[in-house]
């Protein structure tokens, strides 16, 4: 009759159901945002784990798309007192606030069971999740930021050798323009992040690892506003000019559409650009090429990717259906059989990766060698600094009456401000 | 005393407006006060009761984004509140001539507005790009030197936004004055006829001013949407290029979900509210005298 | 006389027999083109995003990939409606649109009927039934109405999951009663403003009380309006998203959930022809609520009242 009392009768039936069954089954919200065909195939790995976990667990599907919605919503519900079982986030810095409150489960027992300090590599990807001697998180991949694509038909028609470094990619762009091709695709959506993205690179390759490192931790000001940099802020404004002005509102989709049906030569995007080429048909061996780290002689990898965070709940049958979970995201089959679908790297090398394209062999090679990881910024600056750059270099790309020495100056205010 | 008591608070209409008594004071009120009261702290991902006075608008002053989007709100405000009451008002008028297929044409100029802007703000992109849109294909007719692809540059973007906002908005601003025109009272219209005046000036300066509530409600319904403009901007620029077409709202939304920094988007927040609050106040006083002196007559 | 005005007179009643006005439809005149002319260009501008989402449906990735955005499909499909409304992965799930449709409609109908019996009440005793300090409290609604709601969102979760109701359908109904509660309101208040003082004079003389003349004579009276406010509630709650992913809890999750999940991705692969037949999709029913409720959208009901 009355909606409460309905209610009311719901919760006992369901409080009488749930007391019959398996004592310690439990059901687990995860929100994540991805929602894309290849990404869902990829989650389904993660879900199927959990719910043939033979102690009754069953994965509940929180879909949002967009990280940030996803984020924001993750924050709302917790806000709310409601707060899911798992959520996904990047490594960075997003869930700090999160940990400080107490909000998160500490998953210290499962990662010592499962010695995750030993197994997960690189040892940079482990400081996301561990933080004052205690796990925070699972990392379940890697995605790395530091790669171009191009196409090798735009290369052939304009009858210049295929790049292997930015540089040569520089000196070869005249001659694309000639050939009536875009040389350098880009597009300024959301804030400029994908100029951010090539921002980064460029810092990383300017700069090298550890100065780049040293100006992030230590907000060294003489590192953000030095020579160096002024000299990445030419040559981006540089690479402007083999763009075209459409750039200016285009999401990452269509940029990389662009260089698929060879009407741009190259873009500098992160490695889930291959899920394009690959819905589009191409395999990256005969149609796309792949710069790992912007210079084949010198691979890179970034610690991008995803990680796993779980919401401390009262009841402690739900706490060790989470503990299960956190062991079986990282499990080696969990691991291959999601990053084989995700198009990612998986986060501990004693695992099988050989069917992995070629493009991936390449950064799981380099992956291995301390010396070419490159921690993700993210790690180092807050979303506010993050944003507040993107702000900079959007704008500084955007109006070419801003010169590469104001907008380094600029930059070095934003690294002594950060915290 | 008691039957004085009843006239100023009848009880029924009291009982009636119990949802908007609790409305105005337990949310607007109470909602408002928390973010006024936040934007004095150093929240970030929560809000937090850490006051660090005046910081926060300290700050936000000194961001060239803030600026450019307050800057931004005007134009914006004043063109698009401007061309959608207009244009609105034309398509009412029209409407209104015992058209046939009223319903088809009310239902075309109202769609926009039924349509997610997350893809409707991608489609306009795509035609105001230069090589996808309007500027290739009219290329293509051998026009060759058409040139019309506003959102690429950051001095015209904005009005490729406005265009796109007309699109969005006009067709409910005509379904509200429509709804004011026959709302008036028919003996008008013929004695307006009789006296041989014509349609436009009787649309004019007859049917306008008697439906002053309509054109009101269209008119704070405009500035509402304006003010609050989020969806069209983050769809079609998502603030660019650069930050060229950021506004307030864009900025306060992105400081509080995505940048973490509650504190200084609930500032943001503030401030936009200020003029509005100003405003509101001065029409409220004028309305109160306006009230005395009717009494006292 | 077109069939569709009759129908109106007879439901409207007492007001059969009082032909609905206007000047004389001229047969065909100069001015009647203009008219026509004016509303079929001004239809064109409307439509040409809709014919570039239409057309884009029915292209095939490929096709949509070579950027002929005004061209019409080679190889026509429709595989992409199929997908959008069945089979487009949201998820884990990959059901398309309809799972959330039920929710919508779930959460939509009530809320819109809450909501307009709220502000019809509210803008109806602020005209004729004014107490000390209630326009006070509609300057405050209406500048509420100013708030951007992320501003608001943070002490309204805290308040409704103290009340139990976060995450729950009646919570999200009252958190859209909330936020169309300032236009509403103003929108009755602003039309029966315009209502002749008369009506409401000559029904207190003959001893009619509050809500018998706000049933009796205003509801009736308010049919324009109240299309009006259909359309904007409907819109603003069948599309709403930000609202519903957070208050209406995971199980009540409305259709906009997907269709953010179908459209919208950080670093997964974008299917634009479903993009645009999921968009469309969801827009097909405030679409059929316009087209519908625009049938009692015709002049006259005001003079007909006052002199039935």
């Amino acid at each position: 009759m009355n909606y409460r009392m309905k209610l009311m009768g719901m919760a006992a039936t369901a409080a009488l159901l749930a007391g019959v069954t398996v004592a310690s089954a439990a059901d687990i919200e995860v929100i994540h945002w991805w929602t894309s065909k290849g990404e869902a195939a990829a989650v389904a790995q993660f879900a199927k784990a959990l719910d043939n976990d033979g102690q009754g667990d069953k994965w509940v599907d929180s879909a949002i798309a967009l990280g940030e919605t996803a984020r924001a919503t993750v924050m709302q519900r917790v806000l709310g007192g409601d707060p899911p079982e798992a959520a996904q986030f990047n490594p960075g810095r997003q869930y700090e606030e999160l940990i400080a409150n107490g909000q998160l489960l500490d998953l210290t027992d499962v990662a010592t069971e499962g010695k995750w300090d030993e197994v997960i590599r690189p040892k940079q990807i482990q400081s996301a999740c561990f933080l004052d001697g205690h796990w925070w998180c699972v990392p379940v991949n890697i995605h790395s930021n530091y790669w171009a694509w191009y196409s090798k038909p735009a290369f052939e028609q304009a009858g210049v050798a295929e790049p292997k470094s930015m540089e040569e990619f520089v000196a070869a762009a005249p001659k694309l323009k000639e050939a009536g091709i875009i040389p350098f695709a880009i597009g300024g959506d959301g804030n400029g992040w994908q100029i951010q993205l090539l921002f980064q690179d460029m810092v990383t390759e300017g700069l090298g690892i550890e100065a780049r490192n040293k100006m992030y931790e230590d907000k060294d000001a003489a590192i953000a506003g030095g020579p160096e940099m002024v000299q990445v802020f030419k040559d981006l404004r540089a690479l402007k000019s083999f763009t075209d002005e459409g750039y200016a509102n285009r999401n990452w989709n269509d940029t990389t559409n662009l260089v698929i049906t060879n009407k741009a030569g190259l873009q500098v995007m992160g490695d889930w650009a291959r899920g394009e080429f690959a819905a589009a048909g191409m395999t990256g061996v005969k149609d796309f090429g792949c710069i790992i780290g912007l210079n084949e002689d010198k691979p890179l990898v970034s610690t991008d990717g995803d990680i796993f965070v779980f919401f401390k709940q009262s009841d402690p049958e739900v706490e060790a259906a989470q503990k299960r979970l956190a062991k079986l995201l990282i499990s080696p089959e969990v691991q291959v059989a999601f990053n084989n679908a995700k198009g990612s790297m998986p986060v501990r090398g004693d695992v099988d990766m050989s069917t992995a394209d070629p493009c991936m062999q390449k950064a799981l090679a380099a992956v291995e060698d301390p010396a070419k990881i490159v921690v993700a910024t993210n790690r180092y600056i807050t979303e506010n600094t993050n944003q507040a750059i993107n702000e900079l270099i959007a704008n500084y790309f955007a109006d070419d009456s801003v010169t590469a020495e104001d907008a380094a100056a600029k930059f070095a205010e934003i690294i002594e401000l950060s915290d | 005393m008691t039957l004085a008591l009843r006239r100023a608070f009848p009880l029924p209409s009291i009982v009636g407006t119990i949802p908007m008594i609790l409305v105005s004071i337990g949310v607007f009120v109470v909602g408002i006060g928390f973010s006024v009261l936040w934007s004095f702290t150093s929240s970030k991902l929560f809000p937090n009761y850490d006051f660090v006075g005046l910081l926060q608008y300290r700050r936000l002053w000194a961001t060239d984004r803030w600026l450019v989007a307050v800057n931004n709100i005007w134009i914006f405000g004043f063109l698009s509140i401007g061309c959608n009451l207009v244009f609105g008002y034309l398509l009412a008028v029209f409407m209104d001539q015992r058209i046939r297929q009223e319903d088809a044409f009310r239902s075309i100029f109202l769609y926009p507005f039924a349509m997610s802007l997350i893809v409707t703000g991608l489609v306009w992109q795509w035609a105001l790009d230069p090589n996808l849109g309007l500027q290739s294909a009219m290329r293509h007719l051998g026009w060759e030197s058409f040139s019309f692809a506003p959102l690429v540059d950051p001095q015209l973007a904005i009005y490729g936004l406005v265009v796109a906002g007309i699109w969005q908005g006009s067709g409910v601003t005509m379904a509200i004055l429509l709804a004011g025109l026959r709302g008036i009272d028919q003996e008008i219209w013929k004695a307006a006829k009789v006296d041989g005046i014509p349609d436009w000036r009787a649309y004019l300066f007859i049917g306008l001013p008697m439906m002053r509530g309509a054109v009101a409600t269209a008119f704070v319904l405009q500035c509402v949407s304006v003010v609050r403009v989020y969806d069209l901007v983050v769809a079609m620029t998502g603030g660019g290029p650069g930050y060229s077409t950021t506004m307030p709202a864009v900025y306060v939304i992105q400081l509080i979900t995505v940048r973490q920094n509650v504190g200084q988007g609930m500032a943001a927040a503030t401030m936009m509210l200020l003029p509005i609050l100003i405003v509101i106040a001065i029409g409220g006083i004028l309305l109160w005298r306006r009230g005395r002196k009717a009494k006292a007559a | 006389m077109s069939a569709h005005d009759t129908a109106i007179d007879t439901r409207a009643g007492a007001r059969a027999g009082i032909e609905p006005e206007g000047r004389k439809p001229r047969r065909i005149s100069p001015g009647r083109i203009g008219i026509y002319a004016f509303l079929i260009m001004a239809a064109v501008f409307f439509l040409v995003p809709l014919y570039v989402m239409i057309v884009t449906s029915l292209k095939t990735m490929p096709e949509i990939r070579l950027g002929l955005l005004f061209n019409l499909p080679k190889e026509p499909t429709i595989q992409p409606w199929i997908d959008a409304m069945v089979n487009a992965c949201t998820g884990l799930d990959c059901h398309g649109l309809s799972p959330g449709f039920w929710n919508s409609v779930k959460i939509t109908v009530p809320s819109v009927i809450v909501s307009i019996i709220c502000a019809s009440l509210n803008g109806y005793a602020l005209t004729y039934w004014p107490y000390k300090g209630a326009n006070l409290l509609f300057a405050l609604l209406v500048f509420g109405a100013f708030v951007p709601y992320q501003v608001v969102i943070y002490p309204l979760i805290i308040g409704l999951s103290w009340a139990g109701l976060f995450a729950t359908l009646p919570g999200i109904i009252i958190i859209h009663t909330i936020f169309g509660m300032p236009l509403l309101t103003l929108l009755y208040r602003n039309f029966y403003a315009s209502l002749p003082v008369e009506l409401f004079k000559a029904a207190r003389v003959d001893g009619a009380g509050f809500w018998r003349i706000f049933f009796m004579i205003m509801m009736p009276m308010s049919v324009p309006i109240t299309i009006v406010a259909v359309i904007l509630q409907v819109t603003g709650i069948w599309n709403d998203f930000l609202f519903g992913v957070v208050f209406a809890g995971r199980e009540n999750w409305p259709m906009t959930v997907q269709l953010n999940n179908i459209v919208n991705s950080t670093t997964g692969v974008r299917e634009y022809n479903i993009n645009m037949a999921a968009t469309i999709l969801t827009a097909a029913v405030p679409l059929i609520v316009y087209f519908v409720s625009g049938r009692w959208f015709v002049r006259g009901i005001a003079a007909g009242a006052v002199k039935g």
